[in-house]
């Protein structure tokens, strides 16, 4: 018994099986518990650790970058990633994992959203015990949540319904501009506007509602590609959403009022790490609410077959009109928040680059899945921060990764998944 | 009184006259059959009625209410279900899920819950759950419930599309060609099922079939088409003996 598990262990698939075997009952809980150890250590210890890996600072983003610009640093990176992230998830996922188990079980008999709520605090916490560390870090982690807001609304055009849109930028500059310029006539007395309506003090109150505003610009944008789209399919509204997207650029360009080609600037820096962290979470809990709902399964029934959509009788126009008006509301509510993150935004870079980011991102991560969204949005922002020191190069390796997700699984990694919170967040002991 | 009237309705493709000075009148709970050779416009006919075409000319009521002009998702509300001839289902969605779906009409929450997760927006979505799984109960496929009906045995496939038509509550039921593609056994049991679902559910049904057995069996009325026009209507026995009917199927007899 003894020799045939020694005999087993020394391959590197029972090894797998066997780490995952030591975590199967590991619940969400004792993982978050271990990644706010972590964090905490490095808060506490992280400067001290890179010292002495002869490392020249904490490296923000897990060392890829400071190994990109000077590869002979890569095991000490690596020890540092162990030691810091890998060895105490590990031992505390572990270790707390029969309490956490408890709790989980306990949480059960209470209402889903007192245990998700819980959760989220622990997340929080852990992200903004993360990014305390540098600026750099905490950029980059709201830009990532929200890539994860565009990537998810976009899947309710393009995977949850099936129609390739490629006018996403367009309502994302549509957001962004409108909650742009609203900010700064109410709130900031600049050039271009003059003085302020409104006491600063009490903008980040209505910070929301600007963003409100901001996606229903974008909705009602989506209304221009909507109604094509009940008579076009498939490559020719991509054209007509295409067009729409240069529509948009070309018309902020030629508006003077708004800084035209040289851009807008000068939002307040509203968009902090709780503001941009709520506004995900409200667009996961929202999207993922509808795409469950038995009218959001009807985009799924346009998606497939429309024809026999109408016989059940759905409502396809209006089941097409409201999905391009969702998606296009999230992606307009990102574009406010990225527009007071960036603090300048030029009609340029709402264009065919970020359609291909965004695009990249949602195919990547799988269609017609909130998880995929998820994992998309976070992973091809992270390799293309990682990146970065690769200059032109990157533009290489990302549609590499993504031609191999093709070809590997043709539709995304974790295409057509249900997002059930309750499973999640389930004991597992 | 008639539950389904058409009177005089003709349809043009361009200049192919597809369908001519068609009639129809079927009163609840009637069996009502259409056959002709392949081409003859059945199908034509049943799309104009469920409003995926529109007549050239004449006239469709139910009920007394017309049927011109209304979307197809709205002919369907108004109480009339179908099935398609290739089966026209969602293959990405589970066998629950299309049942659940075709009761998008009844659906008592607006978007406004379906976003917020409102109370009223669960009860709805477990009352239409309930009555998902007693129509998947009748048709004997609660146990493919979870699967993604694109892996299911054709037999199933064809359940899963006459549960889902029955789930919009149709008081007639259109099914364009049923055991298209069946072996005999599947036959027997398609008929079974139908007669099941006539007396369960007390719907009218109009069939278009090629298998005279089938019609035969479970027909009370049945209509010929040929080339668009009626060339033939009557009980089934009529049907079969009615010289028309023959010379169009099988040719007429030649003297040698």
């Amino acid at each position: 018994m003894e020799l045939l598990k020694a005999k087993t262990l020394s391959s590197p698939v029972a090894w797998r099986s066997g780490i995952r075997q030591a975590f199967a009952d590991v619940p969400a809980l004792a993982w978050l518990l271990g990644m706010l150890g972590a964090v905490l250590i490095e808060y506490l210890w992280g400067d001290t650790l890179a010292v002495m890996l002869y490392l020249p600072k904490v490296p923000p983003l897990f060392g890829a970058t400071l190994v990109l610009k000077k590869p002979l640093l890569f095991p000490w990176a690596l020890l540092y990633g162990l030691l810091i992230y890998v060895l105490p998830i590990g031992v505390i996922a572990r270790v707390s994992a029969a309490t956490a188990n408890r709790v989980a079980k306990a949480l059960e008999r209470l209402p889903v959203s007192v245990s998700a709520l819980l959760h989220l605090v622990l997340l929080y916490a852990v992200l903004s015990i993360w990014t305390e560390n540098s600026d750099y870090r905490l950029q980059v982690s709201k830009l990532i949540m929200i890539a994860v807001m565009l990537t998810l609304s976009i899947n309710v055009i393009n995977g949850y319904m099936g129609e390739f849109s490629c006018s996403h930028p367009g309502f994302m500059a549509l957001g962004a501009y409108v909650a742009s310029v609203l900010t700064l006539v109410l709130f900031k007395d600049n050039r271009l506007f003059g003085p302020a309506l409104l006491p600063e003090s009490l903008g980040p109150f209505l910070f929301p509602l600007v963003l409100f505003i901001g996606g229903m610009a974008a909705a009602f944008g989506a209304l221009i590609v909507a109604i094509p789209s009940f008579r076009t399919r498939g490559d020719y509204l991509a054209i007509i959403s295409l067009a729409f997207l240069f529509i948009v650029k070309s018309a902020i360009e030629n508006i003077e009022w708004v800084g035209g080609p040289r851009g807008l600037g000068g939002q307040p820096h509203w968009s902090t790490l709780p503001a941009v962290f709520a506004g995900m979470i409200l667009c996961i809990w929202i999207i993922n609410n509808f795409v469950r709902s038995t009218l959001g399964k009807a985009l799924n029934a346009v998606r497939d077959n429309e024809i026999a959509a109408d016989a059940m009788t759905v409502d396809t126009r209006r089941t097409k009109m409201v999905a391009f008006m969702f998606g296009a509301f999230w992606a307009g509510v990102a574009g406010g928040l990225y527009a007071h993150e960036v603090r300048h935004v030029t009609p340029g870079s709402f264009g065919i680059q970020m359609l291909a980011e965004i695009l990249a991102m949602v195919y990547f991560g799988g269609l017609n899945s909130v998880i995929g969204s998820i994992v998309g949005a976070v992973s091809i922002s992270m390799i293309s921060e990682i990146l970065k020191p690769l200059g032109l190069y990157k533009w290489i390796v990302v549609p590499l990764i993504l031609i191999l997700v093709m070809i590997f699984r043709p539709t995304g990694l974790f295409a057509f998944r249900d997002f059930n919170v309750r499973k999640i967040l389930r004991h597992k002991g | 009184m008639s539950l389904l009237h058409v009177k005089d309705m003709t349809h043009y493709f361009g200049g192919l006259r597809a369908v001519y000075q068609y009639h129809l009148t079927i009163a609840p709970g009637e069996i009502h059959g259409l056959i002709g050779p392949n081409g003859a416009g059945k199908t034509t006919v049943f799309n104009l009625i469920t409003g995926i075409h529109q007549p050239s000319e004449g006239t469709i009521s139910l009920q007394g209410k017309s049927l011109l002009g209304l979307r197809p998702h709205q002919v369907a509300a108004s109480g009339l279900g179908r099935t398609f001839q290739n089966m026209l289902l969602w293959r990405h969605m589970t066998v629950l899920e299309h049942v659940k779906l075709a009761h998008y009409a009844q659906i008592q929450y607006g978007l406004a819950g379906a976003f917020f997760g409102s109370r009223r927006r669960n009860a709805e979505e477990a009352r239409i759950e309930e009555n998902a799984y007693r129509l998947l109960d009748a048709f004997n496929i609660t146990r493919f419930a979870d699967q993604i009906v694109t892996f299911l045995p054709y037999g199933v496939q064809r359940r899963v599309e006459m549960a889902r038509a029955m789930a919009i509550r149709p008081k007639i039921l259109f099914l364009d060609e049923p055991t298209a593609g069946m072996t005999p056994e599947e036959l027997d049991q398609m008929i079974g099922i139908i007669r099941k679902l006539h007396d369960e559910f007390k719907v009218a049904i109009l069939l278009i079939e090629h298998r005279l057995k089938f019609v035969m069996e479970l027909c009370q009325r049945v209509q010929t088409l040929v080339f668009g026009e009626v060339i033939a209507e009557g009980t089934p026995s009529e049907i079969k003996k009615n010289p028309a009917v023959i010379e169009a199927y099988l040719g007429k007899e030649e003297v040698a």
